[in-house]
């Protein structure tokens, strides 16, 4: 059970900023994703947080003592690897073992033949053995022990890397990208067990992944990474809904969230592809993004803009029709929650959405504030007027 | 020879092996087809290794000399007295010796020369250019080199010991020393050989596995070197192993150039053993016997290695 505060924490190599001040504090007991495409810094940060790398400036507080210096294992984090890195000589029960032994046996009891000759190993042995069978029925690995890690099934391995770091009840869990390499069914289904051992253990879980979906389904809050910063921190409701930057905006949420060129005018009305829309913004006049999540996008003809269907998507229970436009460089993309009702490929076709839908953001990125005028001139409104 | 004995039955292993599992797909005239891909290989083979192998082999059951116009079968003779010949024992004791000194001293020092490259940060290649320099050096000149150097008067060891205050030796002409001697040239040479295939081993480990142990707690190098790397150079130590120990088998140079198996034999070696009876005193048929003594321990070294690196360092 650990609180980790990072502080104004700094990075480079080789004169190239990897992290470029990092604020963050990580509650007790929390589950928290650090996502962000590859190269943003996230696994750098989880790697200086286990202290397997030195930041270049800054600092890492774990409950309430710095941790400059401390070698990763008196820091007494666990980490999961992407790679899982297990002992491949090893079985899977030494490879469990591997750091009660570093912790509860001497050097000279760790030592191949001297070692075995001496009781007080023996009795460390002993209890050793009780943990990882504890820890291998827990995560259902028992009949695995036996093995080398090579014989074992990615999901497998998966499990024997988190019985390694959990049989040590470390203060926090590190897991780096931990599922990245398995199978796409097999990724979901240990999503939920992760986020079912996070409940069971109610330790401080750090998760690193370049996958949204992770991050969304698993953990308490999401901080998004983008070139070495963090963007936006929150719950992952809160971060899809409100995007406080154009890229978190087009990071979380599949398929892409359509952005359309935009303007805002000196009457403080929003323009998007030559329509005024029913919303208003206190930011001054000049360029702008309007950004739409398909799932607001409604098609139809009391829609007013316009495009072709270039492609569709049926996934059975849902579809995404792409739609090109006039003056849009990307296909929009809409939902459609019923898959029975999709128009044709190349069928010309009227879209739009409510005002409320809107994210706005300026020519920097950053999110502007929008408003919708109280004046309601349709039952059904529509943001275009 | 006996590195290609090595070679062998490791190319041997391949077409048998495509053989059967086109056998195993189905019909015959495919493993005809196998077999025929699968002949440039095995002809090349018979001609060039298993030839001249039976070759030596039959030739050890003559008393063919060298240059003479014919030879008659006598069996197994040449061995009757070549294990009955003192010299013989000597040759094979004198050999052991040397492998039993020189593979561990090669092995250590080159895994030590190449964990320590591998740890520093600078000069790496000139490092491992000033290692490797005596592999690629010709021996016989560089046995010249030592010779200049274990110089008795003016030697630089003998210069150096004195410098330090220590009785000089004569080291190539005292019977206590010669074999020693040519111990520590023959690592010399070998352990830039062992330093490059162990580098190349320690690059092949995956950096994960340090981070691994270094949150599992293997604090010390030593610990993160009993946890991680030694095991994962198991394979690379069981071959440098064995091809020490072959290239230690064939120890000639040295001994041809420095001390021709002397003083009285205390550094007779088995290849300097066939070399002087089948070329100085011209018995190719003793010498043949020699040889094929000789190359049954490559071979039996070379099946170990097999049979071990099948059974005890497989990861995979």
């Amino acid at each position: 059970m650990a609180e980790i505060g990072i502080r104004a924490l700094h990075k480079a190599f080789d004169g190239a900023d990897v992290l470029k001040g990092v604020d963050l504090t990580i509650e007790d007991g929390e589950f928290i994703s650090l996502v962000g495409p590859s190269g943003c810094g996230k696994s750098t940060l989880l790697r200086i947080i286990a202290g397997l790398e030195p930041q270049s400036s800054g600092e890492i507080w774990i409950d309430g003592a710095n941790a400059d210096g401390v070698r990763p294992s008196a820091r007494n984090l666990a980490m999961v690897f992407q790679s899982y890195a297990l002992y491949p000589h090893l079985s899977v029960f030494d490879n469990i073992a591997v750091p009660l032994r570093m912790k509860r046996l001497s050097a000279l009891e760790r030592m191949p033949l001297i070692g075995r000759l001496m009781p007080s190993r023996r009795r460390a042995e002993r209890t050793i053995r009780e943990d990882v069978e504890r820890v291998a029925g827990q995560l259902e690995i028992s009949p695995l022990l036996k093995r080398k890690p090579g014989q074992l099934s990615g999901g497998q391995r998966q499990r024997v890397a988190v019985g390694r770091a959990i049989v040590r009840q470390p203060r926090a869990f590190l897991f780096d990208e931990p599922l990245s390499n398995l199978d796409a069914k097999l990724r979901v289904h240990m999503r939920a067990e992760i986020a079912q051992l996070h409940r069971q253990l109610k330790t401080t879980f750090i998760y690193v992944t370049h996958d949204q979906a992770e991050a969304m389904t698993m953990s308490g809050r999401i901080a998004v990474m983008i070139g070495g910063e963090l963007i936006q921190v929150g719950a992952p409701a809160a971060v899809y809904d409100d995007p406080q930057d154009i890229r978190v905006a087009e990071f979380i949420g599949t398929p892409k969230i359509n952005a359309f060129p935009a303007r805002v005018r000196s009457d403080g009305r929003l323009e998007a592809l030559g329509h005024v829309l029913h919303a208003t913004t206190p930011s001054p006049a000049g360029e702008c993004r309007v950004c739409v999540r398909p799932e607001r996008i409604e098609l139809g003809a009391s829609g007013l803009l316009s495009g072709t269907v270039v492609h569709l998507e049926n996934l059975g229970s849902e579809a995404f029709v792409h739609i090109g436009s006039a003056g849009m460089n990307a296909p929009v993309v809409a939902r459609v929650n019923d898959p029975s009702q999709l128009p044709a490929i190349g069928a010309a076709i009227s879209y739009g959405f409510a005002p409320e839908a809107i994210r706005a953001f300026d020519a920097s990125g950053k999110r502007i504030a929008t408003s919708v005028p109280s004046r309601i001139e349709r039952p059904r409104e529509m943001a275009i007027v | 020879m006996s590195d290609a004995v090595a070679a062998l039955q490791e190319v041997a292993a391949a077409p048998r092996m495509r053989a059967r599992i086109l056998v195993k797909s189905g019909t015959a005239g495919r493993s005809g087809a196998a077999y025929a891909l699968a002949a440039p290989a095995l002809i090349l083979m018979l001609m060039m290794l298993l030839g001249p192998l039976a070759g030596v082999i039959a030739l050890s059951l003559t008393d063919y000399q060298l240059g003479a116009p014919s030879f008659s079968w006598i069996g197994l003779s040449n061995y009757q007295e070549m294990f009955a010949d003192r010299v013989f024992w000597i040759s094979l004791k004198n050999t052991l010796a040397y492998v039993a000194i020189v593979v561990p001293g090669a092995v250590a020092l080159g895994l030590g020369v190449a964990l320590l490259i591998q740890s520093g940060a600078g000069l790496r290649s000139l490092y491992r250019t000033v290692y490797f320099l005596p592999v690629m050096a010709t021996l016989i000149a560089m046995a010249i080199v030592w010779e200049f150097m274990l110089h008795p008067q003016f030697g630089l060891v003998n210069g150096l010991l004195r410098a330090a205050g220590l009785q000089g030796h004569s080291w190539l002409q005292d019977r206590g020393t010669a074999l020693y001697s040519l111990c520590v040239i023959g690592i010399w040479q070998a352990t830039g050989f062992n330093m490059v295939l162990f580098l190349a081993g320690l690059v092949s480990i995956p950096k994960h596995l340090y981070d691994a142990a270094e949150i599992d707690g293997a604090e010390s190098a030593w610990s993160r070197f009993g946890l991680v790397t030694w095991p994962m150079l198991a394979p690379v130590t069981l071959f440098v192993v064995a091809i020490s120990a072959i290239r230690s088998f064939q120890v000639f140079d040295t001994v041809q150039v420095l001390t021709k198996g002397g003083p009285s034999k205390s550094s007779e070696v088995l290849i300097y053993t066939m070399y002087t009876e089948g070329f100085e005193f011209f018995r190719s048929g003793y010498g043949a016997a020699v040889t094929v003594v000789f190359l049954a321990f490559v071979l039996s070294l070379t099946l170990l290695k097999s049979v071990l690196g099948r059974r005890e360092v497989h990861y995979a």
